[in-house]
């Protein structure tokens, strides 16, 4: 695959196939951290953080182990495991090393061992066929999607909480109802086709 | 006997995990546009839960406090892995459609959430009885909205046309945004229902203590004029 092709890519997975918005990976952390924009952003980075270090980590696992073995079949109980355990391991490598970093996304990332997208980006990188690089392209990209959405999803909510919807829509009815509106404006760039 | 009804009533009404308990967003919104998706994935995960509660009742003392979560995560991948290939073998069609999601249910909030709060402080029966009635209780969830947006969407039921060919489809309910809307209505329904519920409730109470205060004053009533006779 060519760089071009790569950004193309990158382009899609961000919003054509925007993870929240067409394919609903992440919805969990997306409705439930998205009160501030402060701690949307965090949420948002921290998953990029992980997504990208886990998209190159689980392809690695799958092409040097689980295919040489014939354990193709064992992918999705291989793929969480090393999330987990990177997660931890990032956990306390930030504790360590990059307290300030670690100040900032300490508490979400635990948070992220059970969030789909990362497990999801690590099965469709697999599904589709990605070679290493368009891989960790990917995996990036897809988690600058959700930090997207997140992020404009926060700003949203922010507005909402001067509204005064009707007593039974108010708190979480509310909040699906203003995923869907900014999930009508993602489609429109579902036509794009590149 | 009358626990587990109890129980199954808690799991499927007052406790739904999607409606009541707003766990498991990502396979409610993005499994339920037709009613047959829906049901499929309640299923799978009905499946998956009922397995995983047994397997950590059975192993919740030899689990130690600080890997639970690894532990739980390992046996819950486990089950899934097995429901993944039954379903490529025997209903491919439908683990064609369901896509990732059925790999998904690894990472399903309900399943980790019930082996955390419920099975690893509980008995095997209990366990079991629990998982199917979380099971069942997120299935009809599903269902609820696969049937709303198929109907609306598409204008069938199962496949089944059901309104009118002049009827137009509303495609929007198909797409992503329907997903928002329809669970973003239902659930405020729900909330309308309970809090409908929660006032009959209260009334009703009042109304008996009311009765019984009624009764006490008469009957003190009669006691005086017992003592004035």
């Amino acid at each position: 695959m060519s760089f071009t092709e790569t950004l193309l890519l990158m382009f899609t997975a961000i919003l054509a196939e925007n993870f929240i918005f067409s394919k609903f990976y992440g919805c969990c952390p997306f409705l439930g951290v998205s009160e501030h924009p402060d701690t949307a952003l965090g949420m948002g980075m921290a998953v990029t953080f992980v997504m990208t270090v886990a998209s190159a980590a689980t392809w690695s696992v799958y092409h040097f182990l689980l295919v040489p073995f014939g354990l193709e079949f064992l992918q999705t109980v291989a793929f969480i495991l090393v999330i987990a355990a990177l997660v931890q391991f990032i956990e306390m490598f930030l504790r360590r090393y990059i307290p300030a970093l670690y100040s900032a996304l300490g508490i979400y990332l635990p948070l992220i061992t059970t969030n789909c997208a990362v497990l999801s980006s690590a099965l469709l990188i697999v599904q589709n066929g990605y070679e290493f690089p368009q891989a960790v392209a990917f995996g990036f990209a897809a988690a600058l999607g959700f930090t997207l959405a997140i992020t404009v999803f926060a700003g949203a909510r922010a507005r909402m909480e001067t509204t005064h919807p009707p007593r039974a829509f108010r708190g979480f009815p509310i909040t699906l109802i203003a995923a869907g509106l900014l999930a009508m404006a993602f489609s429109c760039f579902s036509g794009i086709k590149l | 006997m009358n626990k587990f009804l109890k129980q199954m009533k808690e799991g499927i009404l007052d406790q739904n995990p999607v409606l009541v308990q707003l766990l498991g967003m990502c396979p409610t919104l993005a499994t339920t546009t037709s009613l047959e998706n829906a049901f499929g994935m309640g299923m799978a995960a009905t499946a998956v839960l009922i397995c995983s509660n047994i397997f950590i009742s059975l192993l919740r003392k030899f689990i130690p406090k600080q890997v639970r979560i690894a532990a739980y995560i390992v046996i819950i991948s486990g089950f899934v892995t097995a429901v993944e290939l039954l379903m490529r073998a025997y209903l491919f069609t439908l683990y064609q459609s369901l896509g990732l999601f059925i790999p998904l249910i690894v990472v399903n909030c309900i399943i980790l959430a019930r082996a955390e709060a419920f099975a690893s402080k509980n008995p095997v029966l209990p366990s079991a009885v629990d998982g199917l009635a979380m099971g069942l209780g997120f299935t009809f969830a599903l269902c609820i909205l696969g049937a709303v947006r198929e109907l609306l969407g598409a204008g069938s039921l199962l496949g089944f046309r059901i309104l009118p060919e002049a009827y137009p489809d509303m495609v929007i309910f198909i797409l992503p945004a329907g997903a928002f809307f329809t669970l973003g209505f239902v659930i405020a329904a729900v909330q309308k229902i309970s809090s409908v519920a929660a006032k009959r409730a209260r009334a009703r109470e009042n109304a008996a203590e009311e009765a019984e205060r009624a009764a006490e004053a008469e009957q003190q009533n009669n006691e005086s004029e017992v003592q004035v006779g």
